[in-house]
């Protein structure tokens, strides 16, 4: 196989692989949309999703080796939480906790001396 | 209506752009491909872990059965997020094709937590375009990143944490809007059981797993309170 065979071969791979997880749900379950049990999903999920997804993120962005371990991560959410309680404004929320986030970052006034 | 969607959709331009350059840095440093195909993986595949996922494989030169596996299972979360969509998409016509293949995490949590009117049709208009515009988000980042390679001088570290602050603004109005905290809870509490005790490519499948088992095990002590019990398996 050439380079440029192997590729597209392995692009289109990935491109099925994963149209097959965004589809399948609606191949599958289409028939059921009126069930009570898919509704109870489709209320309570998104909002399941959406808190574990913030939690697994906000972990991933946040430093663990600082001197406070996390305080970046945790800094820059509840800035976010605050402000969109105040003023529940999502994008000057989601610009607030973003702006003090890089500031931590770039500045690393947050890191430890050894990580530097 | 395109500028209403445009401003819907900043924060994931502001995330989906420097992560996308990301991919497009990773691709053109760490592969002999020609540039173009950064862009076009963003295209065709568009997933953000997936294609990160992708660049380890392509330098292995990974077989194709093992690249399927690998991008399934990867993006296996998405087997949930259709599940309550099911309604909301029903009668697009030519674009629930698009709509769903467009449903990555953040354009799920958009088209789940927005406020939508009774008009049905037009609503489904904006969804469409909201998939679109982040895919557009999502494209041009790639093509950056892939022709910068390494010379990107602009120091956007950080930046990514838009998509963080958007999860929690979104988790906030879902929690509003339902008046009720228990998934919230159950979303986070999944979140810290799975990153205890799964290594971080399969916390996020782990955690919409248990999420779905309790949502079940809610649903059938609902059902069994209510006394409506014999009618569904």
């Amino acid at each position: 196989m050439s380079d440029t065979t192997y590729l597209i071969a392995f692009i289109t791979v990935s491109a099925v692989a994963t149209f097959a997880t965004r589809i399948i749900p609606f191949l599958f379950f289409e028939r059921h949309t009126e069930h009570p049990l898919i509704k109870h999903l489709g209320r309570y999920l998104p909002a399941a999703v959406m808190a574990l997804l913030a939690t697994v993120f906000l972990q991933r962005s946040a430093d663990w080796s600082a001197t406070v371990p996390g305080l970046d991560a945790i800094l820059a959410g509840a800035l976010v939480v605050i402000v969109h309680l105040w003023r529940r404004n999502a994008l000057l929320s989601i610009a607030a906790g973003t702006a003090a986030y890089m500031l931590i970052r770039q500045t690393g006034i947050l890191e430890s001396g050894v990580v530097g | 209506m395109n500028s209403q969607v445009f401003r819907l959709t900043l924060p994931i331009l502001f995330g989906y752009i420097p992560l996308g350059m990301a991919f497009g840095v990773l691709f053109t440093t760490q592969l002999d491909y020609a540039w173009w195909a950064a862009p076009l993986m963003g295209l065709v595949i568009y997933a953000g872990a997936g294609q990160i996922l992708a660049v380890s494989l392509l330098a292995a030169s990974a077989g194709m059965l093992e690249v399927f596996i690998a991008m399934f299972v990867l993006n296996a979360r998405h087997l949930f997020f259709g599940l309550s969509l099911l309604g909301q998409f029903r009668g697009a016509g030519w674009r629930k094709l698009y709509l769903i293949f467009g449903l990555t995490d953040e354009t799920y949590s958009m088209l789940t937590t927005r406020i939508r009117s009774h008009d049905k049709a037009h609503e489904q208009d904006i969804d469409f375009r909201i998939t679109a515009f982040n895919q557009v988000y999502w494209v041009i980042g790639c093509t950056l990143g892939a022709v910068l390679g390494r010379n990107v001088v602009f120091d956007s570290t950080g930046i990514e944490f838009a998509l963080v602050a958007l999860f929690i603004v979104l988790t906030i109005e879902q929690l509003k809007a339902l008046g009720d905290a228990f998934p919230v809870w159950t979303g986070a509490a999944a979140a810290g059981v799975a990153m205890i005790l799964l290594p971080a490519a399969h916390q996020l499948i782990g955690a919409i797993a248990i999420v779905t088992a309790v949502l079940l095990l809610q649903y059938r002590s609902m059902r069994s309170r209510s006394g409506t019990e014999s009618s569904h398996v």
